[in-house]
């Protein structure tokens, strides 16, 4: 099901549905969490071995697993803690500098 | 299905990413564990009492809920959930309902250990069939860090500061697991985050459970606790090693160690890690420390008898 809310700060009090119920279960996948890193965490794949152990950890959702592995990081929602990082076994997570990883996307 | 990642991660994510929880929180990843461990093909409703995981999961209008979601105030989740679970068996003895559901409520150790003590209470003698799960951060996180009934003694909180005067929390804590175990429901678990493998198996059982069942998970938080984020695992981790929050479960009044130790640390490793201990390791303190380390190793022995594992020397 999906609830529109694009233009909500607009709506009047008879547009909300009655009890503040929402409507759309885990609509929270669309407000994006990523603006809050420090810290970006860079996976090196050829270090992986596919333990998975990053994925139970993270607390904000955020690694990627398609088909039983772990393919990226979803930046949407990473907020950088570092757990991923700190938990993997083989080092195949590093934490870098959000910034310089901007400004390095955006050259 | 066998406890292993490559099972798990099959599973459909029930907590979405962006709710609001701080960076390196303890409680969503302790959602998600639990989570994890739910049978398949059920429909679920979740209850949260008032605390971080309720405020910042369900932020209007967006919830991170993949799930039916009924909030309740601080002292009820539990009555809340009594009540949904009694309507949806009502229902279903109506045959207006088919589907498979299950109730589960997470609450902080404020909406348990006292808040909510009484509701909670209530609805494991009224054997309500939920599992409720305590994330337990030993204080009030959500409104800044003051003491709660979970808080260790000696620890530093903003209602019990530490000075010339104080040493922090002045008393124990209590033993809410053994509190809720003493209600004679089918399964109570004691259980950590950093060991996810027992606290899948654990809401494994809990689900699986004929009746109420209880687990009471370690969710570090290091806004109180005062760690950097990225050592939430590793501070829960030690708590287990160093018995401060040993891993076992009651399951029909039998009791089990789910972890055992091998090598115990002393309670000195796990509290220099955090800056809520910071003041015992200065001078004038050492004795609070000494009866800290006495008083758990004295629960630990208890627990031990309890599970009829063999008792250690001191």
């Amino acid at each position: 099901m999906t609830w529109d809310i694009h233009d909500i700060q607009k709506w009047s009090w008879r547009k909300h549905p009655l009890g503040g119920v929402i409507e759309d279960p885990g609509n929270s996948s669309k407000f994006k969490t990523g603006g809050w890193r420090t810290f970006r965490p860079v996976r090196n794949a050829l270090n992986c071995n596919q333990c998975l152990i990053c994925y139970i950890y993270c607390p904000d959702s955020s690694i990627i697993v398609e088909d039983g592995n772990v393919t990226g990081i979803n930046y949407d929602f990473c907020k950088g803690c570092g757990i991923c990082a700190t938990e993997c076994p083989r080092d195949a997570i590093e934490m870098k500098d959000e910034g310089e990883e901007t400004d390095k996307q955006n050259k | 299905m066998p406890t292993k990642l490559r099972n798990l991660v099959q599973k459909e994510e029930m907590l979405s990413g962006g709710h609001r929880l701080c960076a390196g929180c303890g409680a969503s990843v302790a959602v998600r564990q639990v989570l994890l461990g739910a049978p398949d093909n059920i429909q679920m409703v979740i209850g949260n009492p008032t605390g971080c995981l309720e405020v910042s999961t369900t932020i209007y209008p967006y919830t991170s809920w993949n799930t039916s979601f009924i909030h309740s105030a601080f002292e009820n989740a539990a009555s809340t959930m009594s009540g949904v679970e009694a309507a949806y068996q009502s229902m279903k003895a109506q045959g207006k309902i088919d589907e498979d559901y299950r109730f589960v409520v997470f609450a902080g150790d404020g909406g348990t250990y006292d808040i909510g003590f009484q509701a909670l209470s209530g609805a494991l003698e009224r054997g309500h069939k939920m599992v409720y799960v305590c994330y337990n951060n030993e204080a009030y996180m959500n409104t800044g860090i003051q003491r709660s009934g979970a808080t260790l003694r000696g620890s530093w909180t903003t209602t019990s500061p530490h000075g010339k005067e104080s040493f922090g929390k002045k008393e124990n804590r209590k033993d809410m697991t053994l509190i809720a175990a003493a209600h004679n429901i089918p399964y109570v678990a004691q259980a950590s985050i950093s060991h996810w493998k027992d606290l899948i198996r654990k809401s494994r059982k809990a689900f699986e459970a004929d009746g109420p069942a209880f687990i009471n998970v370690l969710s570090p938080c290091h806004r109180g606790w005062r760690y950097p984020p990225e050592k939430t695992v590793e501070v829960a981790k030690l708590a287990v090693q160093s018995c401060i929050w040993p891993l076992y479960e009651v399951e029909n009044g039998k009791w089990k160690l789910t972890t055992k130790v091998r090598y115990k640390e002393s309670i000195e490793e796990y509290m220099r890690m955090q800056g809520r201990f910071a003041h015992l390791f200065k001078p004038g303190n050492e004795e609070v420390l000494a009866d800290l380390q006495q008083y758990i190793d004295r629960e630990w022995q208890k627990l031990l008898e309890r599970c009829g594992e063999e008792i250690e020397d001191l």
